[in-house]
């Protein structure tokens, strides 16, 4: 049964960049030897942290997206609460809530495909026509409103 | 008629009034005149579906200078939306890209 999962890890910013590349080769091996496969990695590179995290205001952040077993999740898991390196990780399943999303939005767009050809209109929305405005002063959310 | 409204959760505040509170009673008059913009959810509005915590831009006006999660009442969110951001914005702060609440 393979999943998907992403892993986001935060890898100290003393850490030179071949020790972030070795942890991530580190992480490929073990994907490897528990049969899973590397998707997709991205550094976003360094990061100012939210809150300090020990001495540390900034961090390196690495994501991964993993098809796998849920064995090869733990034991990822495991590596990582003990290496020292890396500050934080976070792992999150997410091919269910990939699923949901696809089908909220396939949904919506049939729905709104259906009521558009019972009006008598074409499917798809055309580049004439004018949004559909509800409040035109509203210029989007700015947070806080009382 | 407007006694009526209140008398739900503000029951305390008559009493209060008859104790002095006269100034309190024209300050509660203001404040109903005040113009207030409809609320809709924005994730609807915007037919946002996936409420990532990587998004920290999409978080980020969920998520005021103290750092606790905007409630419901004031961003005006739909429940199942705000849901799907809390979520997302304790998953975000795991990873330090959204505070924990501060002091």
């Amino acid at each position: 049964m393979t999943r998907q999962y992403e892993l986001v890890y935060l890898v100290t910013p003393d850490a030179s960049e071949e020790q972030v590349q070795a942890l991530h080769a580190q992480v490929e091996e073990i994907i490897g030897r528990l049969g899973g496969q590397l998707e997709k990695t991205e550094n976003w590179g360094r990061r100012k942290l939210a809150y300090e995290i020990g001495p540390h205001k900034e961090a390196t952040y690495v994501l991964e997206l993993i098809n796998g077993a849920g064995d090869l999740m733990k034991e990822l898991d495991r590596r990582f609460r003990v290496s020292d390196q890396v500050l934080r990780h976070l792992i999150v399943r997410v091919d269910m809530e990939n699923r949901v999303v696809d089908r909220t939005r396939t949904k919506r767009k049939a729905g709104s495909e259906r009521r558009r050809v019972a009006r008598g209109l074409p499917p798809e929305r055309q580049p004439g026509e004018g949004p559909r405005v509800e409040d035109a002063d509203d210029t989007g959310f700015e947070g806080v409103e009382v | 008629m407007r006694e009526m409204k209140r008398s739900g959760p503000g029951g305390g505040r008559g009493g209060a009034r008859g104790a002095g509170g006269r100034g309190g009673e024209k300050k509660d008059d203001k404040r109903r005149t005040l113009f207030r913009r409809r609320k809709v959810c924005k994730f609807c509005a915007d037919k946002i579906d996936d409420i990532n915590y990587k998004d920290v831009k999409l978080l980020g006006p969920f998520v005021p200078e103290r750092g606790k999660i905007l409630p419901r009442r004031i961003s005006g969110t739909c429940a199942m939306h705000q849901r799907k951001l809390q979520m997302a914005i304790k998953r975000a702060r795991q990873l330090a890209l959204v505070p924990y609440v501060t002091e």
